[in-house]
Order: structure tokens, then sequence, then C-alpha cells
């Protein structure tokens, strides 16, 4: 079960692979973990010696800047080498599977895998059948799971909000293919919010997406009443062609965050997007920009959480 | 030939309506009596069926053999063999093989393979359209007369309904039956999962109801129009129940089985990202699954089958959606249709003729009873005696049961055919 798989037999988060199975207390020593590495980048000296002749390898089988260069950060400031691969231009393009990929690097010494992959299960996959000194940390599979994102984004939504249970969150846009999304419905029910609400037309909403836990609403003016924290989905540019949406324009008009339509939440409502932000589509360039975003905040969290996580699971992993 | 007793069973003969303990005496390949001894009648081999059921053998509608074209995953041989100890006495070969079986020449190429085999019975459906593309239509006529018992879409699309209804037309005209297997694919959106609760958490590519009633709604109208005989493979939703209870009470010559998988499991028994899990149609809800089970017992499905496709262990190794659909399930057959018989879903007498009887009946083959003449295909099957899954007892080549492991009850102590033992437990 994907619970036993992450934990080892204390308890202990050994692969991050997903929230769910994961409970409160595990979560709050994450955000507690990364509290005590946030400080840290703005020292003179950013490292740590906590993962000094660690071997972590960044595999990324889809394209990312942002997130794999804030675990590369991470991996370098906790003092790990790191080596990223970039499979497109690597192995499997060879015919080599997966598994022969990471049972290679495993042969080198490699003491800890950071997955991304387009395929939802993959990186659950990649740990079950790696070896058992090996942590895998999910850095985002297919429409599953992209726990680190979610842990940020918790860590920034406590940092100003400082308590989840009187939280209303709402989440906008493409629920169907976010693995943000599922994440961060998770993180927020275990962590206690008040409601989680889901906004977005029906065609982008997963089948029975109120089983998640979640208030589901098709018009955002309804929607952003009374809403503490609101969550900005990218909308990918595939979504038109594959006739899930109109247009762009279509979809800014009805679910676009203006500055007028942000008025309809909560005053002291934070704004947050997992980037990268598609400016006029499903944000305007004033509300991304805007003193209610924390957009940015979320990026320089994103190294504190994923070097949490990364030094809970190397922890962890000596423990069985 | 030798002559074979099988004595002091309980024989099961849903054909014949009986259920007696009794006696079953066999020779030149044929039953010869039931309960009363023939005179002058020697046998050879006394099988003691003592405690145990007598019924005839399984005719499994819906299998894949892997043969020819995908050896690596299994072979006619082991199959076969599989089959024998589960009781299974006729194997239904969907067309899907690599080719597919779109020209006599496939069907001769199959039967050598068989014959080498030397077991079960096999007959094969023979493609609706060349190469199963949903093109052109296949040569049924010149299939049908090299032994093809049926044309079939093995799941693969004819997403042009003019060619699905001439296709139909053509099978009508020659009295073949059609074999559908119903799937809309462009609602199936490559999908790997039932688009439900579960797929919603995990992220898997639904495919929803719907794939399933509006390709079988389509079928349906065009067999009222083109008076074809239509057997629908592989039912999995509530949905299509109610289309085709209707269309039955109003006198279309249809027909439906079910995979006996979706009989006991649904979308919330898949262990996370467990390929074994991974069937087409996928495990769907728990409501489906009631209906299944109720349809089963009015008999709207009269058919269990199998839908057995072993797979090499590579096709199962990867992340879920990457893994190819599928369940070695020939041999877990009996003892879950007696789990069915166990709960009250069916009577025992229901479960043998859903694969005995009714399959025969909807091919037109001559077996599937025990009446006086008919051709010996029996099983004696132990209904209490419990096994468990592991490789001690497993035969098929594909280990890719989400029972691994598990303990089930009923076990097949001997199968018949042609009056010729092909299997004995012991």
């Amino acid at each position: 079960m994907t619970e036993n798989l992450q934990l080892n037999s204390d308890g202990k988060l050994k692969h991050f692979l997903t929230i769910e199975g994961l409970d409160k207390a595990l979560l709050t020593e994450i955000l507690d973990t990364a509290e005590s590495f946030a400080g840290m980048s703005e020292q003179q000296v950013k490292k740590v010696p906590l993962l000094r002749g660690k071997t972590i390898v960044n595999l990324f089988f889809e394209n990312s800047t942002r997130t794999r260069t804030t675990f590369e950060l991470a991996a370098i400031r906790l003092s790990a080498d790191v080596i990223n691969m970039n499979i497109a231009t690597s192995a499997t393009s060879k015919g080599e599977s997966l598994l022969d990929t990471i049972r290679n690097l495993e042969a080198m010494f490699v003491d800890m895998f950071v997955v991304r992959h387009a395929t939802s299960g993959a990186a659950h996959f990649i740990a079950q059948h790696t070896a058992p000194h090996v942590s895998v940390i999910n850095a985002g599979d297919g429409q599953h799971s992209h726990p680190t994102q979610a842990m940020l984004d918790m860590f920034t939504i406590r940092q100003i909000k400082k308590e989840f249970a009187p939280l209303r969150v709402a989440i906008i846009g493409d629920i169907l293919h976010s693995r943000v999304a599922r994440s961060q419905i998770l993180a927020l029910n275990t962590l206690g919010a008040a409601e989680i609400r889901v906004i977005a037309p029906k065609t982008l909403l997963p089948a029975h997406v109120e089983t998640l836990g979640v208030n589901v609403f098709h018009d955002l003016t309804e929607g952003l009443k009374d809403i503490d924290v609101v969550i900005m989905l990218r909308l990918q540019k595939e979504r038109m062609t594959s006739a899930l949406l109109p247009s762009e324009s279509e979809y800014f008009k009805c679910f676009g965050l203006t500055p007028a339509k942000l008025k309809i939440a909560k005053p002291d409502a934070i704004v947050m997007h997992p980037g990268p932000i598609n400016r006029g589509v499903e944000i305007d360039t004033r509300v991304a920009d805007g003193p209610q975003s924390v957009i940015l905040q979320q990026v320089s969290n994103g190294i504190a959480v994923r070097m949490a996580v990364m030094s809970m699971a190397m922890q962890a992993r000596g423990n069985g | 030939m030798q002559k074979i007793a099988i004595e002091n069973g309980r024989i099961i003969d849903p054909a014949n309506q009986s259920d007696s303990i009794g006696s079953l005496y066999i020779a030149e390949g044929h039953i010869i009596a039931v309960n009363e001894t023939p005179g002058d009648f020697t046998p050879d081999i006394v099988i003691d069926a003592q405690n145990q059921i007598v019924c005839p053998g399984f005719i499994d509608m819906s299998t894949r053999l892997r043969q020819p074209g995908q050896s690596h995953k299994a072979t006619l041989k082991s199959e076969t063999r599989a089959a024998a100890s589960a009781g299974v006495t006729t194997l239904v070969l969907q067309a899907d093989t690599k080719p597919a079986v779109d020209t006599p020449a496939i069907l001769e190429l199959i039967k050598d393979l068989a014959d080498k085999a030397d077991y079960p019975n096999i007959v094969t459906i023979g493609a609706l359209t060349q190469k199963l593309e949903g093109q052109e239509l296949s040569p049924m006529l010149a299939l049908k007369q090299a032994g093809c018992i049926a044309v079939g879409n093995a799941g693969k699309p004819v997403s042009n309904l003019l060619i699905l209804r001439r296709a139909m037309e053509y099978a009508a005209s020659h009295d073949l039956l059609l074999i559908y297997r119903p799937h809309e694919h462009s609602l199936g959106n490559k999908g790997c999962a039932h688009e439900g609760a579960v797929a919603t958490r995990y992220g898997l590519p639904g495919i929803p109801y719907t794939a399933e009633t509006i390709a079988l709604a389509q079928c349906l109208e065009l067999a009222k129009q083109t008076g074809c005989r239509v057997h629908f493979g592989q039912i999995s939703c509530k949905r299509s129940l109610i289309k085709i209870q209707q269309a039955k009470k109003y006198g279309l010559d249809v027909s439906a089985d079910v995979a006996i998988h979706q009989l006991h499991l649904t979308e919330n028994d898949m262990e996370p990202f467990d390929s074994a899990y991974h069937v087409l149609p996928p495990l769907r809800s728990d409501q489906d699954k009631q209906a299944l089970r109720d349809a089963l017992s009015q008999s709207v499905i009269t058919v269990l089958c199998s839908d057995h496709q072993p797979h090499d262990l590579d096709a199962k190794l990867g992340a879920f959606p990457e893994t190819e659909p599928g369940m070695a399930s020939i041999e877990t057959l009996l003892s879950l249709m007696l789990k069915l018989v166990n709960d009250k879903t069916i009577s025992l007498s229901q479960g043998i003729a859903a694969l005995t009887c009714n399959p025969a009946g909807i091919l037109r083959l001559p077996s599937g009873s025990l009446s006086v003449g008919m051709i010996a295909d029996i099983c004696v099957f132990d209904a209490h005696m419990n096994w468990t899954i592991d490789s001690t007892t497993w035969k098929s080549k594909g280990l890719n049961t989400p029972f691994w492991g598990s303990t089930l009850s009923g076990r097949v102590t001997h199968t018949l055919q042609s009056g010729k033992i092909i299997y004995s437990l012991n």
C-alpha cells in the first residue's frame, strides 16, 4: 500500500510519493523542518553538511525548469552531490526501460532519486523496484501527485495565515490534469482547512471530484466568496485543441483572475500559482504582480521544503 | 479407445435439468449411458467421483492463447494445459492473434498448432474486418467454411458505422454470429481505469461507462435492422444491462457474457498502481458489479467467461497506464464461479449452465451436455477442495493474476475431452 511504501518501520518518511496516507503530524513535521531551513538562504554561507557524501540523481523524464532547479539547489545546500539526468536525450530514448535506467543508476551507488515522469504511478513503480537503501522523491507523476509542490504551498499558506483550521481555499482551473491540485486537496484536508473549493468548467474536472473532499463550483464569482486563499492553476495550450475549452479568451473571461474578481474574495486573501503562469489566460498581470500575490514567495519556499523532505527521507532510509 | 466409468458423483447436467447422484459411462469418445450400467461394459478406468461434481466440460467464450504472434507471452501448449486443469474442454479464441484471424490460412496455422498441443478443443472467432482495422470486410464465408464459429471485433473499433452495418448484413447473410465487445474508442480516450472516484484519486485516465453503452446501443440498433445475431462480450456496466434486457424483451436475438473477475472485483479493490488489476473493460464500480450479478441471476447475462489474457512479466512491469491490460484467469474460472454460488448470487446449476450449455447453444456447438450419445467432454470437480495460487499449482505461462497467493475453493480433479482423460489432479 502507498502509505507503507512511503514509511519505514518507525513510521518515518522514507520515500515521498504522495500526500495520501500521511497524517497531520508528519505533514507538520515537514513544515517545521522546512522552517528551520528557511532562513538559511539569506545567510552568507548557504550550506549545511547534512547530506555530505550523498549522491542524489535528478531524474527528469519531463521538462521542468523551476522544480528541477529548486531540487538541485536544495541538494547543494544540504552538501549532497547532484547529477541531473535529462532523460529525453538519454538512455530510455535508446529503448532502455525505466527499470533498467533505475537499476543502472543504482549500481553507481546513488542514495536518492528525484523523479518526474509523465505517467501516473511512475514514482510509485520506481520506489517499489529500487534497492532498499535508495529513497525516491516524487517531483510530479502524470496527473497523480506532486507532493513537494503541495507542501511548499502549505508552507507558504502557514507563513502568512498561521492556522489552517479557519481557512477557505479555492483551487481554480484545470483540476482534471493537475497533479498539483490533487496533492493540495489531500494536504489541505489532512491539515484541517475549513473548506476546499474547486472552480472550473465540467470539462476540466475529473469524475466524482467531490469524493476528494471538495465543494464544486462552475462560476468564479460565486466560488470566490469568503475565500482566504486563491490557488490558480496553469492552463495548458493543448486543452483548446482537445476540445476541453473553446478559446483562451473565453476561459479568461469566465475563470481568469482579474483585480475585480479578486475583490469578491476576502480582502486579505492571498493569490498563489504553482507556475509557470500564463498572464492573460488564467491570471491578470495586475493580480500576478499585485500586493496579494505570493507567487514568488512560493518559489523561494520550494527550496526549504525540498531540503526538509530530502533530509528527512535520507535519515529514515537507514532505519529500514 | 478406453472405456471409462465415472462413479457415484453428483451429476449436474443443466441442459437436461438433471442433478442426481449416479454414474456415467463412456466408450468410443462418447457418453453411452447415464446411471444405468450398460450390458457387458467393463471399464478400463474407473473414476471414483464420490463427493464430487460431474458436469459437462467448460466452454470458455473468450480467451487469448497468444499464438500465433506472441509466443513470448504464452503458447497454445502452455495455455491448453492450463485450460485442461481448469476443466475447460472448449476454448473460444479471439481473433486478435498476430496476424489477426482474417484469412483461412491463419486458421489453418492455429489448427496445426492446436493439433500439436493435443489438448482442449480450440474454436476460433474470425475477424469481422480485415486485420481488425474496421475498414474492409473479412472473407467471412471462407472463414466460416474453414471452421470459424463466429466473427468478432475482439474489442477493436469499427468506427465507421456504415462498415459495421455492412459487416453485420454480410454476417447475417451467412448466418454467422457476431461476437462484439462494445467499446467506443473516442470516448475511451486512451483511458486505463474506470472513470470514477478511484481513477480521480490516482490521476489515472478514465474510461467512462458511456464508452461501452454507446457502442452497445449502436450495435443493438444495427442488429435490429440487419437481423444479425449478436453476442456481446465482456459487458461491464449497469446501463449496458438495461439495454440488453430491453432488446431481449423486444425479441432481438442477442446474448451476453461477463468476464468472471468483473463479478468479484471493482475499482475499490485495486491496489494502488498494481498492474495486475489493469484490465479492459476496466474494473467498474460496486454498483456495476452488483448489477452484473443481478443480470447473471436473472439470465440477462447467460455466459461466464474467463477472458483469459496471459502476459509476460515485462508487459506488466511499469507504471500502471503503460502496462498491458488483461488477466491470466482461466485457472480461477471455476473457483470464482463457485464463489458466486456460495454467496447465493446464482445456483450451482445456473453457474454450470453459464459455462456449458449456454455458450454451446449460442455457438451451436455439439457439446455442453451429458446426454447419451454426446461427445464425452466432461469435468469432475471437488467444490470444497481448497487450493492456493502459487507456482506449484499454476499452469498458465502468464502470472498476471491479482489472486496470486490467495486460497480459493473448488478444484478440478479430472477433465475428459472426447472420452480421453486430458487432466487428472493426482
